[in-house]
């Protein structure tokens, strides 16, 4: 049978061509970056370039680079580690109600902490409200942490509007000698690599990125860490990644992470431009086929790989384990695809009638999505969606 | 195959469920779920000398909530509403196999239809003479 993967927002086949290139560094080239013997040097040189080819590709240099397991411990490291870094008892923070978990969770726990948490809300097409973000900040404010885009519905939020907001802040603290610094992170995991990035541009403090969202290996990921700004470890045990995560670089996947990066930074304007038709193809197709269809999130602001649709009538899970028995892998923001039995947190955000909220299924294109890929899923998506709506007590107008 | 096994009776109830639809003129309605849960169940009994004689159902839900209902009907077709009644959600499950516990919900819903089908038969049904 034919499988279709299209869970690209959830992780990316690694590319052969990033695999070729991590593949001397398990066996043929062991060193350790740390050791001075030449195996030590060869594999510090190669994490150098490597740092160097990630740096390049959001416009900032190689010591702004922290490399970690991956995104979710990016995201860790900057809201926590601005959190310790600083010796202040009631620091506020202000992020979104439809972040990332691994925003969020840190968050909650902070709150445990002492710290206080506004969690901003968001529009119909999830995206957050600058002037709010802007009334939001406080004299305590320390850190602003928004995603870049959002994973399940693919809003490309304003970082640079966002960017401007806190550099005006900041320099409103330097004159009123507020010596309480206020950063900003973005969380870029589902746009870096896919959409062009430059940090300076953006006006971010931090930005989290993983290599396996952009065909790199699972297990590695990075946080820009703008030049000047102090954050506390959360691993102890060394002075790796200058004292900023204690642990034996992962080279081979660090390597793997710039292959990817180099590869996509190659490929990106012209696979966006083929991803964007594609995308907008399967919306279409969608809403004129499948009564009761909506699209999720913003039409245009839009990741150039995410179709998010709901299906009034049938329960996304429901969807989703039809469409796997038929091999196309797809993903769900249901309840029932979740322990605690609630819509995903983003679609109750936007505040989602719950029937609509529970009807989402999340294609996300990638790489070797082809046009006939799309064509058979809306074959067996519109048979799945009569099948299910027979069974179903609700009826679509 | 994904979160449940292929040949599971899950799977086997979710692709090809038992006695799907509305009866005309039921003698007794079930309904329990709302969307904000995620779940909708509509069981349909038409009862004989107390004997249930058909059974249908519509169901909004995941797979596991489909099969539930599926399977829930198949075993109260032909009992009588006492024998009914005894069926609990662990029938259920027994009959539809291994299921992560977080689905387990889906069973006690079908169970909560039929009791409140059947609770809708006790209101409609007219004083013994």
């Amino acid at each position: 049978m034919k499988k279709l993967y299209l869970d690209y927002a959830a992780t990316t086949p690694t590319d052969p061509k990033v695999i070729k290139a991590m593949l001397p560094y398990f066996y043929k080239l062991p060193g350790n970056a740390s050791s001075l013997h030449e195996a030590g040097q060869i594999a510090k040189k190669a994490m150098n370039q490597a740092r160097k080819t990630i740096a390049q590709s959001i416009k900032s240099e190689p010591e702004e680079i922290v490399f970690t397991s991956g995104g979710s411990e990016a995201d860790n490291l900057a809201i926590k580690g601005v959190f310790y870094s600083l010796d202040y008892p009631h620091q506020h923070i202000i992020t979104s109600k439809i972040e990332h978990h691994a925003v969020l969770y840190p968050c909650q726990f902070l709150e445990k902490q002492g710290a206080e948490v506004t969690y901003l809300p968001v529009d119909k097409y999830g995206m957050v409200n600058v002037v709010k973000l802007q009334q939001a900040i406080k004299d305590e404010t320390v850190l602003v942490s928004i995603m870049h885009a959002n994973n399940e519905i693919g809003t490309i939020q304003p970082i640079k509007e966002i960017g401007q907001i806190i550099k005006a802040e900041k320099e409103k603290r330097k004159k009123n000698k507020n010596s309480l610094p206020i950063y900003f992170h973005t969380d870029a995991v589902q746009t870096f690599g896919h959409i062009p990035i430059n940090v300076n541009d953006l006006n971010v403090d931090f930005l989290s990125a993983s290599a396996h969202k952009l065909y790199g290996p699972k297990g590695v990921g990075m946080l820009y860490v703008k030049k000047g700004i102090k954050i506390e470890s959360l691993i102890h045990g060394g002075e790796h990644e200058k004292g900023r995560r204690a642990s034996t670089e992962n080279i081979s996947g660090i390597i793997g992470f710039a292959k990817a990066v180099e590869l996509a930074n190659q490929e990106m304007e012209k696979e966006n431009k083929r991803l964007i038709i594609l995308r907008d193809y399967l919306i279409k197709k969608v809403l004129d086929n499948i009564k009761g269809s909506y699209l999720n999130g913003h039409s245009e602001m839009r990741l150039p790989n995410n179709v998010n649709v709901s299906i009034e009538g049938i329960e996304g899970e429901s969807m989703l384990i039809e469409l796997d028995a038929f091999g196309i892998y797809c993903s769900t923001g249901s309840a029932c695809s979740s322990a605690t039995l609630e819509p995903s947190h983003v679609l109750m955000a936007m505040h989602l009638r719950p029937e609509v909220a529970h009807a989402s299924l999340r294609f996300s294109l990638g790489r070797w999505t082809k046009k006939s890929d799309l064509d058979y899923v809306l074959k067996r998506l519109i048979m799945t969606v009569n099948r299910l709506r027979e069974i179903s007590p609700l009826k679509v107008k | 195959m994904g979160c449940f096994d292929e040949n599971s009776e899950i799977m086997e109830h979710f692709f090809h469920p038992r006695n799907v639809g509305k009866i005309d003129n039921p003698d007794a309605i079930g309904h329990v779920g709302n969307p904000k849960c995620g779940d909708i169940m509509d069981l349909y009994l038409k009862i004989k000398d107390n004997i249930i004689i058909d059974a249908k159902f519509q169901t909004y839900g995941c797979a596991a909530a489909i099969a539930s209902t599926s399977v829930l009907t198949e075993l109260i077709k032909g009992k009588s509403i006492y024998e009914a009644l005894k069926i609990s959600n662990k029938k259920i499950r027994e009959v539809l196999g291994e299921m992560p516990p977080h689905k387990y919900h889906c069973t006690v819903l079908a169970e909560q239809a039929l009791k409140a089908a059947i609770e809708d038969y006790k209101n409609l049904a007219s004083p013994e003479p």
